[in-house]
């Protein structure tokens, strides 16, 4: 009993992939650690307590009635020392004509921070009060954070990685050992070929979104406020419009050097200007006609709209055009170009 | 005579301003193994690619088991066994799941397992192509084109950059598919494996069927039965006084002596030894061997095969 040659070639594509262990690493692993990485990096802190030095015991007694600051009592020498260490961000000091001296370098935003409240502490425990009543309310909201920025930039870059490398180092491979050419003496219908990679990227890709998504959900909270059917839907349109660059990429390069030259010509400029780790409107106004076009600059908006502002398929129909017609200019370029040899 | 199993006649095909076949005529028969011998660049890929459905020729007419390209390559696909020059199988898969995969691109044929029978890789079964030495990947590449069963077997080059031990082990399992039936149209550049295992070969050169016959026929046609190497040393050899010796039919200068073309040994050999000794010349080495489908290449390009 034969097997179907279509579940052989999918057969193979997983067990290259599986057999690879660095493909592994850079299609989960990676995105994760970087997800988890820069998470940690921009995570929602308490606010930053100041730590400052006095020396004097009736400073210290009045910097510690507030609760933002941290007070080390030292000798004038050690304080200096702790300053200059960066252990503490001023120093505190009588003056000689009975006032207070801060001592701080004024180009570090910490440090002047730390000269407000000091000198407010200062200013209160000897009487002030506030003309203007004054209270906080607080706004940490999921959905606005830097976290729920990136990890839609993730996925949509995970899916324009995976999509074109996946494809194109593999065809090009097949190609340059003469393999493709064996493939096409054999009975085999070309296009199981090429289908076999269109499965195997349906295979995978619960698992390349699924990862860093579930990830950001759990770990960091990030919220999914649309359609979890409609994101789906983005993400097939996204997996199928890299891979289509991918196709007509591998098209005819005979080499992975060739290809790989190519392929950081496409990439490179959607990691900068497409809104993965910042927003594409940075970008001066003449610039963002071409930025927008480009797919990752699409997809990275629509998977934002879905998930952080809940916005439906309809009010993205600009990203869905985007999208799908560099879909199908690239397919067919691609199934127009492609050499069999 | 039975219908051919393959039949090529005036087959040309050019790139760019390259001629890579010049009217090329071909016919083999079922059940032999056809040899198309001639130096790298006579055209033999070309040719052979072309037969295998795989490159277009400019013109010519070719028939592959009474059918054509343009109409029936389905069939012919099924049919035809293929070993390309230089392909390197995936070497991430394993033997088995190799075979596999070829396996089920053709409708019938033996299955994985015997398929790596036929080739004797069953101790590699589970290795991975990347582990596999040149011989056995050449194997392996044979067992891919025998998985289809194939009545019409093309091998391109089989043996190239393979060490001796592993060249005489393909030669082997060839000579096993010869014995099966199977009609095998191979190319090679090595005038003794075409000796070895091909039953009529066409020396090729550019991009011409030069001669065509069965290897003896083929010597004989020269009219060369040995050849003969004399080195002697530094000291130079008067050619004209060995070209009025019996039996000699062609002498050339080689390095540190001459060679011969003889149809005779047994009375030419004496003649040359008193011949040196006439022309007071030391005799460092004697050489003779009987003549191959190199020296016929050689009698009609006046090239040797190896440096053509």
């Amino acid at each position: 009993m034969r097997s179907h040659p279509l579940f052989q070639l999918i057969l193979l594509r997983y067990r290259e992939f599986i057999r690879e262990p660095e493909a592994l690493f850079w299609n989960f692993a990676f995105p994760l650690l970087l997800v988890a990485g820069l998470g940690i990096a921009f995570r929602e802190q308490p606010p930053d307590i100041a730590r400052v030095a006095v020396v004097t015991p009736q400073l210290a007694q009045s910097l510690r009635q507030d609760k933002q600051l941290v007070v080390d009592e030292l000798s004038a020498e050690a304080a200096l020392a702790a300053l200059r260490a960066g252990k503490v961000t001023l120093i505190a000091e009588p003056g000689p004509s009975g006032e207070v001296v801060y001592r701080y370098d004024d180009t570090n935003p910490d440090a002047r921070a730390a000269r407000m409240l000091v000198d407010r502490a200062v200013q209160v425990a000897a009487g002030q009060t506030d003309p203007v009543v004054s209270t906080n309310a607080l706004v940490r909201e999921p959905g606005s954070r830097y976290i729920d920025f990136l990890v839609p930039g993730m996925i949509g870059m995970g899916l324009m990685n995976s999509g074109m490398w996946g494809l194109v180092f593999s065809i090009v491979d097949t190609r340059r050992r003469r393999l493709l050419k064996r493939i096409v003496a054999t009975p085999m219908p070309r296009h199981y070929y090429l289908l076999s990679f269109l499965c195997w990227r349906l295979i995978l890709l619960p698992l390349e979104v699924g990862i860093p998504l579930g990830f950001g959900v759990l770990v960091f909270g990030v919220p999914l406020r649309g359609s979890l059917l409609e994101l789906a839907v983005w993400c097939l349109l996204g997996a199928f419009t890299f891979g289509s660059i991918g196709l007509l990429i591998a098209s005819r390069a005979k080499t992975i050097e060739g290809a790989s030259g190519i392929m950081n010509l496409v990439q490179l400029p959607m990691w900068i200007v497409s809104g993965v780790f910042f927003s594409a409107d940075r970008f001066p106004a003449f610039a963002q006609p071409f930025i927008q076009a480009l797919p990752l600059t699409a997809l990275n908006a629509a998977l934002r709209a879905n998930m952080l502002r809940g916005e439906s398929m309809l009010q993205m129909k600009q990203q869905a055009a985007a999208l799908s017609v560099c879909l199908l200019v690239s397919f067919l370029a691609a199934l127009k170009l492609f050499r069999w040899r | 005579m039975p219908p051919a199993a393959l039949r090529v006649s005036n087959l040309k095909k050019t790139y760019k301003d390259v001629v890579a076949v010049n009217g090329l005529d071909l016919e083999v028969f079922p059940g032999e193994c056809f040899g198309l011998l001639g130096p790298n660049g006579a055209g033999k890929t070309t040719t052979i690619e072309i037969c295998e459905g795989l490159t277009e020729p400019d013109s010519g007419i070719v028939e592959v088991l009474g059918l054509r390209w343009e109409t029936d390559s389905k069939e012919l696909r099924e049919r035809l066994g293929i070993q390309l020059q230089e392909t390197q199988l995936s070497d991430k898969i394993t033997v088995l799941e190799t075979l596999q995969l070829f396996r089920s691109f053709f409708r019938q044929g033996p299955s994985a397992e015997d398929a790596m029978g036929l080739v004797q890789l069953q101790e590699k079964r589970d290795a991975r192509v990347g582990n596999l030495s040149g011989g056995q990947k050449q194997r392996l590449a044979l067992a891919c084109a025998l998985v289809g069963n194939p009545d019409l077997l093309f091998l391109d080059e089989p043996t190239t950059g393979l060490d001796p031990q592993a060249r005489r082990q393909l030669w082997d399992l060839i000579t096993q598919f010869k014995k099966d039936g199977r009609t095998i149209l191979l190319t090679t550049h090595y005038m003794d494996e075409a000796q070895q295992l091909c039953e009529r070969v066409a020396i090729v050169d550019h991009g011409k069927a030069i001669a065509r016959g069965t290897p003896r026929e083929l010597i004989t046609s020269i009219g060369v039965e040995h050849v003969i190497e004399v080195s002697t040393g530094s000291g130079a050899v008067d050619l004209e006084r060995f070209r009025s010796l019996p039996g000699v039919r062609s002498v050339d200068r080689i390095e540190g002596g001459a060679q011969l073309q003889v149809s005779e040994l047994h009375s030419t050999v004496p003649a040359i030894l008193a011949e040196l000794t006439h022309q007071n010349l030391p005799l460092t080495e004697l050489r003779t061997h009987s003549a191959t489908l190199e020296d016929v290449f050689v009698a009609l390009t006046g090239r040797h095969l190896r440096d053509a």
